[in-house]
Order: structure tokens, then C-alpha cells, then sequence
């Protein structure tokens, strides 16, 4: 590290968050937003894997994923959906505070971003208790009592149908779970940007980090938009 | 590639300068470099310089190479005989297992891109570091921790599913440790997600004043096509792993045909990375001979702008081809025929490179030194596992070969005789300026020549094996396929031989070498231009390029004035 004063400084170079390897604090900021991008490019596809069975076994077997969407909660999706775009505006804001260089409104607007992801999860697991407890989730307790077809009857237990929802519900596990996932390692980020917020890390100059992890936040958000109408609205879509 | 560097005095370089002098050993050793500038474990498992970083994967890779050399070993030791008397196939199931997946996750696919790629990137930019020197170092462990995961797996009885995971063997018949290998191929994959991240940041954003596009070394066209296969092709096979991993678990029906789930959704999962991941394999190694090849001759490479967007054409089409590994596994002839097409027109790009490299030794000073003897024998050998590829690619006579030992050839040649011939010419080429130190030359070219026969007594036997009818997966055979396995094992010692040779001079060298210059071949490029071994940052002074990369001319003229 010696040789740091050996290297051509440029204009500006010695701002305490400039890292060795790096000329000027615009460059360090662009790398950290493609490198954001390049990882939310990774995500597309690791989210991708997925919906392609997705894809797959509900244009195959589109009456049980009918059935098995009929049964998730949809005004309780609708809230989380909201919730969940209400917590992308609030990062939205943290950002812009942050670049203003307003520290408190930072943190405030950041503590409200965890506040509505705490509410999402909290319902998603009000969600997936109600599955439990109706044996849908799938394994050897899987159970197709409490799901009902078009028409509003039982499914038999040895029919197509019943044997292919649980593809469904292991479809809406995988994805809903890959995408709590998600939220629960975004929450402890954010919780940490909070606090180098409040120690005063950041201003005008530089609030790198606060902006990646918004891009990250608002690209969680995006999964879950394309994932509501995939899994609950399966029967409403006409 | 000229430069000029900021008035500052340089003692080498400078274009249309007579070579470099020799500096005098005791000038060498005075100098802060990246190895001696600190000491001891904790500065090397801490470092965030690329350079050690390259080092711990170069010894980490090279631990799991011996370890896949084993498994090797132990097959070709057990196919001596027709009689299966070695091992139980049980085992045998094992044994080809475990040399697939260490060779091809915890060997091939970082071979190349972590170990050279993570040492001359950032150089041949002109960049100080990579652009996420702490993500560099964390790809390492995460690496580490997935190699630790399939140890474990091996360790405690192994896996017997064959490296390609083909459920529902995988999630509900095989009896071995499926989960803990998925899952340490699921981390693993993560490590080479950072690294490509790595380098594509680093190639946007870090270069040197005036090193455009068109001015880059084709060893780092190579590797941004690389990193665009590892970024948009690893997390398909993580997921696709985490959902075996799951199915096996918990029984969730997704590629289970008994709940209506489907086992060639999962083949078109699986191949939808591993086909790509071949080319994460082979780009690499393009890269190396690229330039391994001006180096050696000592002439401007043929065609650059072709061979750059060859790569990542390679990259694009290396997306739209994984189904003609499905041409037998009930898949639609329709998709079949677009896939076999779309298989055809990999051979283009690929083939523009061969002539190429070709046109690029044409009166040029040849130098036939050990890396040059790796890159004559990569254009061979990958031409050879290039073409038969294109017999695999036909619908028709692929339905004869399938599963014969006409692919284990085919991958071989490509895998070995291609990615391995290129990252061993590489780390030869490269070697003064990692350790400072010159390798002993003769036993060098002893060891190249001795791989190439050895690779060839080796694999070009199984070609014939397959035509004839040998399956591949089987440890015992009919008696008339004996002489052809045995040829087959014969080369298999000579090739081990081949690998050890290196494995011992280099350590040797790097005590008792000869102290190299900073530019032992009289090559161009950036690397060429700062001290063996670079100093921690690379450059004392900001480096600035004027001029396109592998320009020999003008020294050229000068010399003959």
C-alpha cells in the first residue's frame, strides 16, 4: 500500500471512502452501479431457472395450477403488494436524501424501507401458516382435501389434477420462498446502511452504497410484481 | 502495445527501443514487489491483491487437479482389463463421478480465468486492481468452502450419479451423497459469478487513458466473453442443483415423472449452463494462444478484430445449442434440427480463430519455446476435438455415437487437449512475470511434447473404442476392445509424467531459477512493461497507451536498420 503516493493522484483524490485501486470517486461510483447491475443480471436468470418450469408445468397442467392458485389469499397478496411498492418508494427517498446529504430524513426513510419488508414477511408467513395447516406443503403430508377445481368441487385424491398442484405448491415455495430469501438478506443491509447513515458516512460526495442497495431493494420488489399475477391470479385472468 | 509513462523515467519499454539490458540480480532483488512486500499466512489469506489471489487459487486449483488426477488414475487402471476386477461398478460409478465434477467445477471452469485471468486482467488494463478487490479475495473462500463441501462428499463415500446429475437417478435412486455435492457445486458456482462480475467491471471502467475497445489484448476480449457466460449461465445450474437437492429432500414432484414432473426439463436446465460452461472452459484457453501466439512469433496477430468478436460470438451462440446433448432423449426432431444447426454455426467463429493464429505464424520469427509448443498443440488438438464435435452436432450419426466413448474423446480433447494445453502454455508464458523467475527451458518443451504424446496415445484410441461400440460408464468390456483400452492407460501414465514435470521445475524455480527480466520473450503488452514480479499496485506511474496493442513493426524496422 506504500506505493499509493507513488501513483498519479487525480482531481479530488482523497476523500476517506476512495479506495486505493480507484482515480476518482465518479469511476469507484460507476463500477459499484454496473457491478449492481451485473449481479441483478445473475438474479434474472437464477429467478429465471425457475419460472421456466414455471412456465413449463402451468401451460401443461394449467387446471391444477388453477386450482392450486385458487386457493392462495389474494387480498392478502394485493396488501403485500402494496406494501412492498410502498417500501421502494421509501428507498426511492432514502436515496435522494442521501444524496442531498440530509442524515436524518436518511435514516428515517431507510428504518421505514425495513419497517414495510418486516410487514411483507410477516404477512407472507401469516401466508404460508395457512398452507401448512391445510397440508400443502408439498413432501408426505401433502393433502389435496382443501382445494377445490373450476367448478367449486373437491378434487379426488388420486386425480391429475391433485397430483400435479403439488408441482404448483412446490413452484410457489420455491419462488416465493428464493424471493423472502431475497428480502431477508436485504433488511440487515439495509439496517447497516441506516447506521453508517446515522454515524455520517455519507453526503453529496458519496452515497454509493445506499444507492446499490436501493437498486438491489427495488429489484426485489420487481421479482415479486411478476410473481403475484404468476402464482394468484392464475383463475382471474378471465 | 507502445506507452509513454508520464515523463517519468523508465529504463525499458518504450517503443522502437533496443530490448531491454538484463538489469543486474541485485538491482531485482531491491525491489518491492507483490511477494516480498509482506510475510506470512495472514498476509496472504487476508490479501486483497489480485496477484495473491491468483497464487491461492493457483494452489488450491492444483490440489483439486490431483485430486481429479486420481480418480482418472484409478479408471484407466481398472479398463486395463475387460474383466471389471479392480473395483465393484459401484465404485467404478464413483470414480468417474468424482473426476467429473472436480475436474470440470473445482478445475477447468476456474482454471484460466482465476488464476491467469485474476493476475493479468487488471495489468494488461492498466488498472491498479480489479474493481472489487474484496469480492476477488471472497470468490476464493466461497470456493473453498464448495470444495470443502464435495470433500466431504467424497470423503464419506462419494457420489455415483455421473457429473451430469440426471434425475431421477439423482433425486430418488441413487444412494450416495447427492445433496452435499450439489451443494458445493452450487457454492462453487458463486465464486466464478464474483469473478466474472469481476471482470466485467473491471474491463467497463478501469482501463488505462486511451486503451479502447480495439485496443485491448485478446487474452481480455477472451475473458469478457468468458465472464458474460459465467454471469448468464451459473445461476440457471445453481438453481437447477438446488432444485434436485430439494426434490431429493422433500419429494416436490418438480422433475419427478410419478407426480407429472419431467426429467428432460431438467436436461434442458442442466445443459442450458453445461454447454456454455464448456466455452468458460475453452474462451479462456482462446485467449491464452491468442497470445501465446504473437508472442512467440513475434508478429502482430492476424485478423484482431475477428478474433475478439469471435469470442463473444462464441459466447452468444454457445447459449442456443444445449439441446443437442437431448438428440436421444425424446426431445422434438424440429428442435433437434434447429439445435444441430445452431451447433453447426459454432464452428465458424471457432474456426476463424484456427486460421487466424494460423496466418498470425506466417513468416513470422517463430520461436518454438515451451509455450508456443502448448499453442501449436491447442490449434491441433482443439481442431481435432472441434471437428469430431461436428460430427456429434449430426442428428443422424449422433443416435450411433451417443454415450459411446466417441464423446469422451470429443470432450477430452476439447477439455484437455484444449483448456489444459493452453492454461499450462499460459502459466509458461506467464511464469517469469508471476514468480520473477525463468523456468528450465529444456524441461519445459520435455514436459509439452511429453503431454502431447501422452494426450494423444491416451484419447485418440477411445475415438476408435466408440465408433466401434464401447459405451462409455462401464468397467468391464468385451475382450476385442482390450488393446485399444490398453493404449488408452498406457497414455494415460505418460500424460501423468507430463503433468508432474512442471509441478516439480516450477517449484524448483522459484528458489533456484534464473531472475527474470521485465520482459523475458521481448513481447508486447502492458504486463511486459512493469517489473517481474509486479510491484502490489502493478504500476509505479499511471500508464497511458498510444497505440494498438501487438505492435512489433517498428522495432522490427528498427533492428534491421
Amino acid at each position: 500500500m506504500s506505493s499509493l503516493s507513488e501513483a498519479a493522484p487525480a482531481a479530488g483524490a482523497h476523500h476517506p471512502a476512495l479506495r486505493h485501486h480507484f482515480d476518482s470517486l465518479a469511476t469507484q461510483k460507476e463500477s459499484s452501479l454496473l457491478g449492481m447491475w451485473v449481479f441483478i443480471a445473475q438474479e434474472i436468470l437464477f429467478f429465471g431457472g425457475m419460472l421456466t418450469c414455471y412456465a413449463v408445468y402451468r401451460n401443461v397442467y394449467y387446471d391444477a395450477f388453477a386450482a392450486g392458485s385458487h386457493h392462495l389469499d389474494v387480498p392478502l397478496g394485493t396488501v403485500n403488494t402494496a406494501v412492498l411498492i410502498c417500501s421502494s418508494l421509501t428507498m426511492a427517498l432514502g436515496v435522494h436524501a442521501a444524496a442531498l446529504g440530509k442524515r436524518k430524513a436518511t435514516v428515517l426513510f431507510l428504518l421505514l424501507t425495513i419497517l414495510l419488508g418486516s410487514v411483507f414477511l410477516g404477512i407472507k408467513v401469516v401466508e404460508y401458516a395457512d398452507k401448512f395447516h391445510h397440508h400443502l406443503v408439498p413432501g408426505p403430508t401433502y393433502s389435496v382435501e382443501s382445494l377445490r377445481d373450476a367448478k367449486g368441487q373437491p378434487l379426488l385424491e388420486d386425480s391429475d389434477i391433485a397430483r400435479h398442484s403439488e408441482i404448483f405448491f412446490a413452484l410457489y415455495f420455491g419462488l416465493t420462498g428464493l424471493h423472502a430469501l431475497h428480502m431477508i438478506i436485504g433488511i440487515p443491509i439495509i439496517a447497516f446502511m441506516a447506521w453508517s447513515a446515522w454515524r455520517g458516512r455519507f453526503g453529496p460526495a458519496y452515497y454509493t452504497p445506499v444507492e446499490i442497495t436501493g437498486l438491489y431493494w427495488h429489484f426485489v420488489d420487481i421479482v415479486w410484481i411478476f410473481l403475484f399475477p404468476l402464482l394468484y391470479l392464475i383463475p382471474h385472468h378471465g | 502495445m507502445s506507452t509513454h509513462t508520464g515523463g517519468v523515467p523508465e529504463p525499458y519499454g518504450r517503443p522502437g527501443a533496443p530490448p531491454p539490458p538484463e538489469r543486474p540480480a541485485t538491482v531485482a532483488r531491491e525491489r518491492v514487489n507483490y511477494l516480498n512486500v509482506s510475510y506470512g499466512v495472514r498476509s496472504w489469506l487476508l490479501t486483497t491483491d489480485h496477484k495473491r489471489i491468483a497464487l491461492l487459487y493457483l494452489g488450491a486449483i492444483t490440489v483439486m487437479f490431483a485430486i481429479g488426477g486420481i480418480f482418472a488414475t484409478l479408471i484407466r487402471l481398472e479398463l486395463i482389463t475387460p474383466q471389471g476386477d479392480m473395483v465393484q461398478s459401484e465404485t467404478y460409478n464413483k470414480l468417474f463421478t468424482m473426476h467429473g465434477v472436480v475436474m470440470v467445477f473445482f478445475f477447468l471452469i476456474p482454471s484460466i480465468p482465476a488464476v491467469l485471468g485474476n493476475f493479468l486482467i487488471p495489468i494488461m488494463v492498466g488498472a491498479r486492481d480489479l474493481a472489487f478487490p474484496r469480492i476477488n479475495l471472497l470468490s476464493w473462500y466461497v470456493y473453498m468452502v464448495g470444495a470443502a463441501f464435495t470433500m466431504y462428499a467424497m470423503i464419506t463415500g462419494g457420489v455415483d450419479t455421473g457429473w451430469t446429475f440426471y434425475v431421477p437417478y439423482s433425486t430418488h435412486y441413487s444412494n450416495t451423497h447427492v445433496i452435499a455435492t450439489g451443494l458445493g457445486i452450487f457454492i462453487t458456482g458463486f465464486s466464478s459469478i464474483l469473478t466474472g462480475l469481476n471482470f466485467i467491471v473491471t474491463i467497463h471502467k478501469m482501463r488505462a487513458p486511451g486503451l479502447t475497445w480495439w485496443r485491448l489484448p485478446l487474452f481480455v476480449w477472451a475473458h469478457y466473453a468468458t465472464s458474460l457466460i459465467m454471469i448468464l449461465g451459473t445461476p440457471v445450474i445453481a438453481v437447477t442443483v438446488l432444485m434436485v437437492a430439494l426434490e431429493r429432500g422433500l419429494h416436490l414432484g418438480i422433475f419427478d415423472p410419478a407426480l407429472g414432473g419431467d426429467p428432460v426439463l431438467f436436461q434442458h436446465l442442466f445443459w442450458f449452463y453445461s454447454h456454455p460452461a464448456v466455452y468458460i472452459m475453452i474462451l479462456p484457453a482462446m485467449g491464452v494462444v491468442s497470445e501465446l501466439v504473437q508472442g512467440m512469433s513475434r508478429k502482430k496477430v492476424f485478423g484482431y478484430s475477428f478474433i475478439a468478436v469471435s469470442s463473444l460470438a462464441i459466447a452468444m451462440l454457445g447459449f442456443l445449442v444445449w439441446g443437442h446433448h437431448m438428440f436421444v432423449a425424446g426431445q422434438s426432431v424440429y428442435a433437434g434440427l434447429v439445435f444441430s444447426g445452431i451447433s453447426y454455426l459454432v464452428a465458424i467463429p471457432s474456426a476463424i480463430k484456427v486460421f487466424n493464429w494460423t496466418a498470425t505464424l506466417y513468416k513470422g520469427s517463430v520461436s518454438l519455446d515451451t509455450p508456443m509448443l502448448y499453442a501449436v498443440g491447442f490449434i491441433g488438438l482443439f481442431t481435432i476435438g472441434g471437428l469430431t464435435g461436428l460430427f456429434l452436432a449430426a442428428l443422424g450419426l449422433d443416435v450411433h455415437v451417443h454415450d459411446t466413448y466417441f464423446v469422451v474423446a470429443h470432450f477430452h480433447y476439447i477439455m484437455v487437449g484444449g483448456a489444459i494445453m493452453g492454461y499450462l502454455g499460459g502459466l509458461h508464458y506467464w511464469w517469469p512475470k508471476i514468480s520473477g523467475r525463468l523456468y528450465p527451458e529444456m524441461w519445459g518443451r520435455v514436459a509439452a511434447i511429453t503431454i502431447f504424446m501422452g494426450f494423444n496415445l491416451t484419447f485418440f484410441p477411445q475415438f476408435i473404442l466408440g465408433y466401434l461400440g464401447m459405451p462409455r460408464r462401464y468397467h468391464y468390456y468385451p475382450e476385442e476392445f482390450q488393446i485399444l483400452h490398453v493404449m488408452s492407460s498406457a497414455g494415460a501414465s505418460i500424460l501423468a509424467v507430463g503433468y508432474l514435470l512442471p509441478l516439480v521445475y516450477f517449484t524448483w524455480s522459484m528458489r533456484y531459477g534464473p531472475r527474470a527480466g521485465a520482459n523475458p520473450w521481448d513481447a508486447r503488452g502492458l504486463e511486459w512493461e512493469i517489473d517481474s514480479p509486479p510491484p502490489t499496485e502493478n504500476f509505479r506511474v499511471q500508464p497511458v497507451v498510444t497505440d494498438r496493442t501487438y505492435e512489433y513493426g517498428s522495432e522490427e524496422e528498427a533492428r534491421i536498420v
